[in-house]
């Protein structure tokens, strides 16, 4: 184990991965000589040369085509798009092309394809640089998605994500790059597909992912402390496949569920957490599914109104509280600020 | 030269990927007629020269010159049969496609080569084997000329388990690794990226391949067009990008889409090599190919645009009311079918009856596609999510529709009243 930030572990992985496989080889905008906007790539382009760290013009449909029409050939593209808002220009390599062409063809073509993007907000970045829309991607029979939110998931995705033959979508987030955890120094990759179970609990059900994972952990342990309350915190990893089994057997234990997401609310990523849990644990819920979401506007500028739209560890204890009274719960204390 | 020994040199359509390319030796020096065409303007080309060249006067006592025109005449001329050999079953296999479609035996959209048989034959016999082909969804012709057999062809168009993409792609997405067709594809512009990542593929190897990308000409007015042709040259890809100039983006002019008609033109905002060609004439097209080729072999990628005529609609269910009696009469005159018979009967060549021989010989295949395709299996229900994922993954949902997420019971097999 080595304690590392989220940033350098990603950056350690996908040097480790060239190293390993030469097949493995890097394309996105500023990635090499400007290191990469958010310094994942720095100092491989020094290492591995302009072959297999290459820099990009603009142009998002063009790059992540070619990745794509690269990996039909065999080879293993990373692909890095600075940030998720920058992926709708290349949607339609993603969706019609990637996530196509191995059924279409009947199975005669693998996209052995990585994208890497964050996601993010709260940057005073304004509308078209702070959303999340991950979602359009989970939608799309022959993704993978994955969203790690700690620096070990990130290595053990990263490297499943590399490993696959299959387009995989990889999210981070940009308020993760910084955080720090204990990263193993062996090379297992993590099971796509599976979602974890970051904290046992009995009272409640709290599901995240990315960035909602690591709030909702930190809020789970705070809760505990303060008001002894004891919720199971799932972190998703995986938004396509889902692994719905992981939160129903979670909520027939726990019986209330709160689902946090950086999206937006209507047709989210919630909403399908929801409806899972109504179908497999429908005689088992106490109160109804309850959702966090980002507010559904174009994310403002102004910093109060974006820290209004987003939301804050106090919404999410709202939410708690309110879905544990609905259960029935007799709660200690209520109103003491957790952000 | 006879039909029977015609045959030989073309002996199974299962080779027929093969058979162009022994033609491919003598591309270079062959002599080519100007075709008529109603506004095809090459530019200047080796293969002009090479036509002033070859009808030079015979120095006598030249024997061993003359003996090397003969062969190469002889070539020439078993060139210009395995081409009319090629556009004839093109020109059938499109006809029969047209019929099953009409008879509901095909579904979805269906684009057809009519027309275009001599860009087709041209382009394809520029490649070799190792070559690889992107392309758009009007494309049957040239799975054809990639070697896939015409009964794998027709089994895709029927949805049949035989079909080259076993009945998952339909007329838009034939697909064959070993004939290294990578793909129609049915997104305008969406074959343009894959194919130059495919070129990057091969130059990250440092192999010799190159990748052949077809479009049509409403391609060019598409971002991934230009974003694609400046990663090319940018970064020296071995790529030849083929505009099919037909005149028509399904109803819409080249004129009223194009502020650059002339969409060869193009290629200089990328400091690109590029050429314009008469698409009906396969000879003309052929060597045009080779000389983009050669360039995309050597690292320099090539905007090739080949100027020909759609002789039908859009696609079998468009009945083209957007062309004038006058233009779809002079279209018909150019079909570049007739056209090559005529002329192999002038030269020569070919006897009427030779002709007619060969058009036995290409509907019957067609024909046989046709029944191959109806006799072929449709795909398994059970097949239904074989193709979900090439690496086997946790959760994928397998649901039929209406299936709960958790199911409780099993299925009922219930017979709804409709």
């Amino acid at each position: 184990m080595t304690i590392k930030t989220y940033r350098q572990a990603l950056h350690d992985t996908l040097r480790e991965e060239m190293l390993r496989d030469e097949n493995v080889f890097l394309m996105g905008e500023e990635i090499g000589v400007f290191e990469g906007s958010y310094k994942i790539t720095a100092g491989l382009l020094t290492e591995f040369g302009d072959k297999r760290v290459r820099d990009t013009p603009i142009a998002e449909e063009g790059f992540t085509g070619a990745a794509i029409g690269a990996a039909m050939l065999g080879l293993r593209p990373v692909v890095e798009i600075m940030t998720i808002n920058f992926s709708l220009l290349a949607l339609d390599q993603i969706v019609n092309h990637a996530a196509k062409i191995y059924g279409m063809f009947g199975g005669q073509a693998k996209v052995p394809l990585v994208i890497r993007t964050p996601g993010g907000g709260g940057q005073q970045l304004g509308a078209t640089h702070s959303q999340n829309i991950e979602l359009y991607y989970a939608f799309v029979p022959g993704m993978k998605v994955v969203a790690p939110s700690t620096p070990a998931d990130a290595k053990a995705l990263l490297l499943a994500a590399i490993r696959d033959d299959d387009p995989v979508l990889f999210l981070e987030n940009l308020a993760l790059y910084n955080t720090k955890g204990d990263v193993p120094d062996d090379d297992t990759p993590a099971e796509i597909g599976k979602a974890k179970i970051t904290r046992e609990g009995h009272d409640l059900t709290l599901i995240g992912y990315s960035r909602m994972a690591y709030v909702a952990r930190n809020i789970a342990e705070s809760l505990a402390e303060s008001e002894g309350l004891d919720i199971e915190v799932i972190d998703l990893m995986s938004l396509r496949p889902l692994d719905r089994a992981t939160l129903v057997e979670s909520v027939k234990k726990t019986h209330a569920a709160v689902v946090l997401e950086d999206d937006w609310l209507t047709y989210g990523i919630g909403a399908e957490i929801a409806a899972t849990i109504s179908d497999g644990a429908f005689d088992y819920l106490d109160a109804p599914v309850r959702r966090v979401a980002m507010a559904e506007v174009p994310m403002p500028y102004s910093k109060n109104l974006e820290s209004a739209a987003m939301p804050t560890n106090d919404d999410v204890v709202n939410a708690i509280f309110q879905t544990l009274e609905a259960v029935g719960r007799r709660l200690k204390k209520v109103g003491q600020s957790h952000d | 030269m006879t039909v029977d020994s015609l045959r030989t040199a073309k002996p199974t359509p299962d080779k027929a990927a093969v058979a162009p390319s022994s033609t491919k030796a003598v591309a270079k020096k062959a002599v080519a007629k100007k075709a008529v065409a109603k506004k095809a303007v090459a530019k200047k080309s080796p293969a002009k020269k090479a036509v002033a060249t070859s009808s030079a006067p015979v120095k006598a006592g030249a024997t061993k010159a003359a003996a090397r025109r003969t062969a190469t005449k002889k070539a020439d001329s078993a060139r210009l049969v395995q081409f009319y050999r090629d556009m004839m079953l093109i020109r059938r296999f499109e006809e029969r496609s047209a019929r099953a479609y009409t008879e509901a035996l095909i579904g979805g959209y269906c684009h057809l080569n009519l027309g275009e048989e001599a860009t087709v034959v041209g382009l394809m016999s520029a490649l070799r084997e190792t070559d690889y082909l992107f392309t758009n969804y009007r494309e049957h012709g040239y799975a054809l000329m990639r070697g896939i057999h015409p009964n794998h062809a027709m089994a895709e168009l029927y949805g049949r388990v035989d079909g080259v993409s076993k009945g998952w792609g339909g007329s838009m997405h034939m697909f064959d690794m070993t004939h290294r067709l990578l793909g129609g594809y049915g997104i305008v512009g969406g074959q343009l990226p894959l194919a130059t990542g495919a070129a990057l593929a091969i130059n990250y190897r440092g192999l010799d391949e190159i990748v052949m990308c077809t479009m049509g000409d409403g391609t060019a007015n598409i971002g991934a067009f230009h974003e694609s042709l400046n990663i090319a040259a940018l970064w020296s890809l071995p790529v030849v990008f083929v505009v099919i100039n037909n005149g028509l983006g399904m109803g819409t002019t080249v004129a009223k889409a194009s502020a650059e008609p002339e969409i060869y033109k193009r290629a200089s905002a990328y400091a690109m090599a590029s050429e314009r060609v008469d698409g009906l004439d396969p000879v003309l097209v052929a060597d045009a190919a080779s000389r983009a080729i050669e360039s995309a072999r050597a690292g320099k990628p090539f905007l090739l645009e080949v100027v020909c005529e759609r002789l039908r609609g859009h696609s079998v269910v468009d009945p083209a009311k957007y062309r004038s009696p006058e233009e779809v009469a002079l279209v018909a005159r150019l079909d570049p079918v007739p056209a090559l018979a005529n002329r192999l009967v002038k030269e020569k060549i070919l006897t009427a009856a030779e002709l007619r021989h060969i058009d036995e010989e290409e509907t019957a295949r067609a024909d046989a596609a046709d029944a191959f395709a109806r006799a072929s299996a449709v795909p398994d229900v059970s097949t239904l999510f074989d193709y979900n994922y090439a690496t086997p993954v946790a959760n994928d949902s397998r649901r039929r529709p209406g299936d709960p997420l958790f199911p409780v019971v099993a299925r009922y097999n219930v017979e709804v009243a409709r």
